[in-house]
């Protein structure tokens, strides 16, 4: 365990090394995160403009819903984008073969070999969102930590779903636009789940899980939620990553290396 | 740099019966360079299920809070909008940054033939390979809601279509315009990325027009936006629109990034030195 901190460490720092060379993207990246919370904001602004709101969500209570969203973006563009949209690379090029000789399991090797910074800003403008909702609100600063471990949860879930869809390119190659269809998913997590019609609500939360990403988080900070949905959350996570690791060696079999 | 002087000469001497058959020649190759990944493609297809999200959560709105639309004009006008999305895709800022970068755009300017016309071919032949997905989820969408089910008249469809049409060209062409600032920068798609982002909240995408605050949507009427998707979309659900102004749009703000375009290319052939050359 001591051996994969270690390792962790050092990954991440070459990899913040490597991305700092290029301040500008960084710069590029604070300007769209913002860009796409100003929309954001916007679009939420639209339903709430005519006094219309969501089945029993104020607001400032859609915008904790708002900023797990883009706390939940910020996650993945840091964390989940730049390794595991790669592992379709090291398949179609053969480099796979290096990672499954090093002496570390090669699901942790892909899932955490790099981070990148641009999905700071995002995480930034969510906590920020989340807080000044909160305010809004009256939350005591002890009832943030309440929704701790269900957003734990949800960011494995997601972790754990696009892992499994990033591992399917072992067999078709080109699959950079599966992890696309499921980003276009997520983005219903933008609202709670409560603004969906029926057929949309069983869909995201028994299909696609996107209730356990956002709306989950939020209800449990807001202390609306049931504590059964937790558990669920909980389950879910747990399941998704045994799931994604069963997964992982089931595909690997069927891995040949490139060219031969 | 004189090559696409040359090459523009030798196109306007070929007859017309000689375009017609280039024409035909780039569809049907890139048609079948296109089938070839229908899988991927089907995928593509299914990443733009944006404004079916939408559609949900808007007619769930409309029933039950005071909008300017009604719910199965909002479920309609998504779907509208879902057609409008498939059609006019465009990824061309992301090829032409990597043909100018790993200069592979060399051997394209020897050809007599602008590179431009590989791609926007190459585009136009995509839209026929994923027609039948596209044609398959509207209908399984209208099994499922079949209340939501229209018909447009003739004048609508073909007013629709044009739209279409048009709100791809634009589209096209403002992005290739920004594709051309590859010559100077490496990293021309932010840019795109950027515009999109714009082009995501204010193109009628999230929400038709109507709902937006009236200042927002005066000062909306004078982008580029919301023709893409809004403009089209409406003709083709029927909405009244007044299409002369909508015309009009598209072809100003088709002009203004026609003009652009053709500067930053030739300045920029002039900056292009080829990788490795």
């Amino acid at each position: 365990m001591g051996r994969y901190w270690s390792v962790l460490r050092l990954f991440w720092s070459t990899a913040i090394a490597a991305e700092l060379e290029y301040r500008l993207n960084f710069a590029i990246a604070a300007l769209s995160s913002l860009g796409s919370l100003v929309g954001s904001l916007f679009g939420l602004f639209l339903f709430y403009r005519t006094g219309y709101r969501f089945q029993g969500w104020t607001w400032a209570e859609a915008l904790v819903v708002l900023g797990v969203f883009t706390l939940l973006q910020g996650y993945a563009a840091t964390f989940l984008a730049p390794n595991l949209n790669k592992i379709v690379t090291q398949v179609q090029e053969g480099t796979l073969d290096f990672v499954l000789l090093k002496p570390i399991s090669s699901q942790f090797w892909l899932s955490a070999r790099t981070l990148s910074p641009w999905g700071l800003p995002d995480l930034l403008f969510g906590v920020i969102m989340i807080v000044y909702a909160g305010n809004q609100l009256g939350l005591h600063p002890l009832v943030y930590f309440r929704a701790l471990p269900p957003l734990a949860f949800g960011f494995l879930s997601l972790y754990s779903l696009w892992f499994i869809l990033g591992a399917t390119s072992i067999w078709f190659v080109k699959i950079y636009n599966v992890t696309e269809v499921l980003r276009g998913l997520l983005e219903a997590g933008r609202f709670p789940m409560a603004a969906y019609p029926a057929a949309y609500r069983v869909f995201f939360t028994f299909v696609i899980p996107v209730a356990f990403l956002t709306t989950i988080p939020a209800e449990a900070l807001l202390g609306q939620g049931h504590w059964g949905w937790g558990v669920a959350a909980a389950g879910l996570s747990l399941v998704l990553l045994q799931g994604s690791r069963l997964f992982w060696r089931f595909a690997l079999r069927f891995y040949t290396s490139a060219s031969s | 740099m004189t090559v696409p002087a040359v090459g523009s000469r030798r196109l306007r001497r070929r007859s017309l019966l000689g375009l017609l058959k280039l024409i035909r020649v780039m569809l049907s190759v890139y048609y079948a360079y296109m089938v070839e990944y229908r899988a991927e493609l089907l995928f593509w297809v299914l990443s733009g299920t944006f404004p079916l999200i939408f559609m949900g959560i808007w007619s769930q709105a409309a029933a039950g809070g005071q909008f300017a639309l009604d719910s199965v004009t909002f479920v309609r006008y998504f779907l509208a909008v879902f057609l409008v999305r498939q059609f006019t895709v465009v990824w061309v800022v992301w090829e032409f940054e990597r043909e100018v970068v790993e200069g592979k755009l060399s051997p394209y300017l020897l050809q007599p033939i602008d590179p431009v016309w590989r791609h926007f071919f190459s585009h136009v032949a995509e839209r026929f390979a994923r027609l039948p997905f596209i044609l398959m989820l509207v209908g399984l969408f209208l099994w499922l809601y079949p209340e939501a089910a229209w018909v447009p008249s003739l004048g609508q469809g073909l007013m629709g279509l044009g739209a279409i049409a048009l709100a791809f060209c634009l589209r096209f062409l403002m992005q290739y315009t920004f594709a051309l600032l590859a010559f100077w920068t490496e990293r021309a798609s932010a840019v795109e990325q950027f515009w999109y982002l714009i082009y995501t909240f204010l193109s009628g995408m999230i929400a038709p027009l109507e709902v937006f605050p009236e200042a927002v949507q005066r000062v909306v009427l004078w982008t580029p936006f919301p023709y893409l998707i809004y403009f089209p979309a409406h003709l083709l659900i029927g909405q009244p629109t007044d299409v002369g102004q909508g015309l009009l749009a598209m072809v100003g703000w088709g002009l203004i990034f026609l003009a652009v375009n053709r500067w930053l290319w030739r300045r920029g052939l002039r900056q292009y030195s080829g990788m490795g050359a």
